[in-house]
């Protein structure tokens, strides 16, 4: 039997729609997540199934909707905060980073948090400076928060279902241009467990550590180009960003003796500078040269399409760096 | 009111209506690379405001910021090609559809983030005030906004100092997909400057003289001094909330209806024909003119060249990496 094939954003309505129907304490709240079924359709069919109550619509009020969440899930439910885009969280850190990361621990583990944020992130389609976020990176430094940003639809739903079961916050990142790719998804309900990194292709001659869309165009780029000029790269798709699989991703170095890391995120004290850093800290026996970054340039993102062309990380421009890395 | 300044009033908000259906077209024919938001409908309000404002007045505005910036001056050229990610547009196509600026008319930007410019509106009335002018703000923004933390701090804050600040509510009834029923405890925006100790009042913001007149008396006590106020503009977004909305929120026979009856174009004309300060030869006269002005405006754009690339690193943040 041919496995289901579904996009992106259908694994992770189903994910959530999964939980929602096992467990009732699971409800969805945030603009336009009610009848509308959310910017992305990511809600639809929630109001017809479960009702207004539990996909609720609710004002733009990013800082109260979000300290819903953490008082809520305080009391026992589990609640999905739907923050749009990530561009918006901005308004929402308070509650997120002073409060849901820390009360477990303020308290010494008398109450729980076990709340997930989600939002839609990364450039696409000339969304421009306030609409293009990727800055993931920053609620890893908060200590108590989990980060987790799927690149594949299968991801999608095994990584939302886990994340609506954690007992902790978590920060579920769904990237725009990842929405409405296709891939293998099984109908039954299953986990991806949050650390652990997945080898999406084995190779030889590189360790590509990718993120969210990166992994697809590391995919890419080796499809399109290296694979054909025999460049063998492996890609580790860490999957969650914060706690991050260390030990995967120190074999993979050990076997292909060179490192690169692709984010879209930006490069300052970011997701991938941490991943250098530790393979440096821990790995540097294996490495042939020095690891490299590839990230975002580190600029505002503009409006004009060829401007946001030559900031974001592209699968040509990847497959550039990779060659230059094997070369030496 | 005197005459001029009646038929300037309908000419700005024909200059803004048919700017807009242009860049809906524009829009269809992939010359704007970004879904916009459209203003059509809600001219009134950002001609009526503006007509009491001078140079040196300051705007704050929104994702829905293209009237604004015509209203307040910004040279409509400058605009359109923004919005097509033209080198030269009013921010050389690095900003786009809703980030646009042009400081020497008091265009102190419209801000994508829902909220983000009331904030800075207050700042620059603080400012206006420490630098003892005689100057303004205006922070345009919709009723979704008022639901967010930034409008309740800023008024507040406004109120306290005695801010030269004018906000302006342009409740068009929804906020993406959400209605203002859905969505907010209160039917007048305007009653929530009584917790704010500021004059409140609620306008039709179909009624330019109606907008204008209660733009005029607040513009007045907030250069005498005395403070800022809020205004509510009801009105009605005509079209979706961005370009290839497919609205199933709300009903099409109540968005035709809503045509018919909250067209601020027709409203005005029709009320300066009545009065005698228009003959309807005169009217096309003015409509033939706006329309070749915005004619103009769109070659220019669609004339103009693209940015390349590189152009991105011109205000490169560091030189680093
Ligand atoms: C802080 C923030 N939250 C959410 C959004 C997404 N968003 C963009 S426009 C909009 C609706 C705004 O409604 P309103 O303020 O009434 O203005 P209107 O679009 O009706 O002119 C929303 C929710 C945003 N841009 N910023």
């Amino acid at each position: 039997m041919a496995a289901r094939k579904i996009r992106f954003v259908e694994a992770l309505r189903e994910g959530m729609r999964q939980e929602m129907e096992r467990d009732e304490r699971v409800f969805v709240i945030g603009e336009g997540v009610g009848p509308h079924g959310s910017c992305f359709k990511q809600t639809d069919g929630f109001v017809a199934q479960f009702g207004d109550d539990r996909s609720k619509d609710t004002p733009i009020s990013e800082m109260a909707i979000s300290g819903c969440g953490v008082g809520a899930a305080m009391m026992g439910m589990r609640p999905i905060v739907d923050l749009m885009w990530i561009d918006f969280m901005t308004l929402a850190t308070d509650q997120i980073c002073n409060q849901a990361a820390k009360l477990n621990y303020m308290s010494d583990g008398q109450v729980k948090v076990p709340v997930v944020y989600r939002a839609s992130s990364g450039a696409s389609m000339s969304n421009s400076a306030q609409h293009s976020g990727s800055f993931y990176s920053w609620f890893a430094n908060i200590p108590g928060l989990t980060v987790v940003v799927p690149s594949t639809p299968y991801d999608a739903k095994g990584l939302i279902v886990s994340a609506i079961r954690e007992e902790s916050p978590v920060l579920y990142f769904e990237h725009k241009r990842l929405l409405n790719t296709k891939g293998e998804v099984p109908e039954e309900e299953y986990t991806v467990p949050i650390g652990v990194a997945d080898i999406k292709k084995e190779g030889t001659d590189i360790t590509v550590v990718a993120t969210g869309v990166e992994v697809k165009y590391t995919l890419d780029a080796c499809k399109k180009f290296l694979d054909k000029e025999g460049i063998s790269v492996e890609v580790v798709d860490p999957r969650t960003i914060w706690p991050y699989d260390k030990e995967t991703i120190l074999n993979s170095v050990k076997k292909t003796g060179k490192l690169l890391v692709v984010d879209e995120g930006f490069r300052v004290c970011g997701f991938a500078s941490e991943i250098v850093a530790m393979v440096c800290e821990e790995g540097m026996e294996y490495l042939k040269q020095a690891p490299e970054q590839y990230n975002t340039v580190h600029t505002t993102i503009p409006f004009a399409p060829a401007m946001e062309d030559y900031v974001f990380p592209n699968p040509a421009k990847i497959a550039d760096r990779i060659r230059k890395m094997v070369a030496k | 009111m005197d005459n001029k300044l009646k038929l300037d009033l309908l000419r700005t908000m024909l200059e803004i209506r048919k700017a807009e259906l242009q860049l809906a077209i524009l829009y269809k024919h992939g010359e704007v690379p970004c879904a916009a938001h459209l203003y059509e409908g809600e001219e009134a309000i950002a001609a009526g405001v503006c007509a009491n404002l001078n140079d040196k007045d300051c705007i704050t505005s929104t994702h829905r910021g293209h009237g604004h910036c015509i209203a307040k001056g910004m040279d409509v050229k400058k605009m359109i090609a923004e919005v097509c990610a033209r080198k030269t547009g009013c921010c050389s196509g690095k900003g786009g559809t809703m980030h646009m600026f042009a400081p020497e008319k008091g265009v102190m930007g419209t801000i994508g983030i829902v909220g983000g410019g009331m904030p800075i509106a207050t700042g620059i009335g603080l400012a206006l005030k420490m630098q003892k002018t005689d100057n303004v703000a205006v922070s345009f923004f919709g009723e979704g906004a008022s639901n967010n933390g930034t409008f309740h701090e800023s008024l507040n804050l406004a109120s306290l100092w005695k801010l030269p600040v004018i906000y302006v509510c342009e409740n068009n009834g929804f906020a993406t997909s959400v209605s203002a029923a859905r969505s907010t405890s209160v039917k007048d925006i305007s009653i929530r400057a009584l917790g704010y100790n500021m004059p409140g009042v609620t306008v039709d913001g179909n009624k330019v003289d109606e907008v204008y007149a209660a733009a005029k008396e607040a513009v007045e006590r907030a250069r005498a001094g005395e403070g800022p106020t809020l205004i509510e503009c009801k009105t009605y977004r005509l079209r979706g909330h961005f370009e290839g909305d497919d609205c199933l929120y709300r009903t099409k026979e109540e968005t035709e209806i809503a045509k018919q009856l909250r067209n601020p174009e027709t409203y005005w004309k029709n009320c300066l024909i009545i009065e005698g300060v228009l003959t309807e030869e005169e009217y096309q006269q003015m409509e033939a003119e706006v329309d070749a002005k915005i004619a103009e405006a769109v070659e220019f754009a669609l004339n103009s060249p693209k940015p390349e690339g590189e152009d991105a690193m011109t205000l490169y943040h560091t030189p680093l990496f």
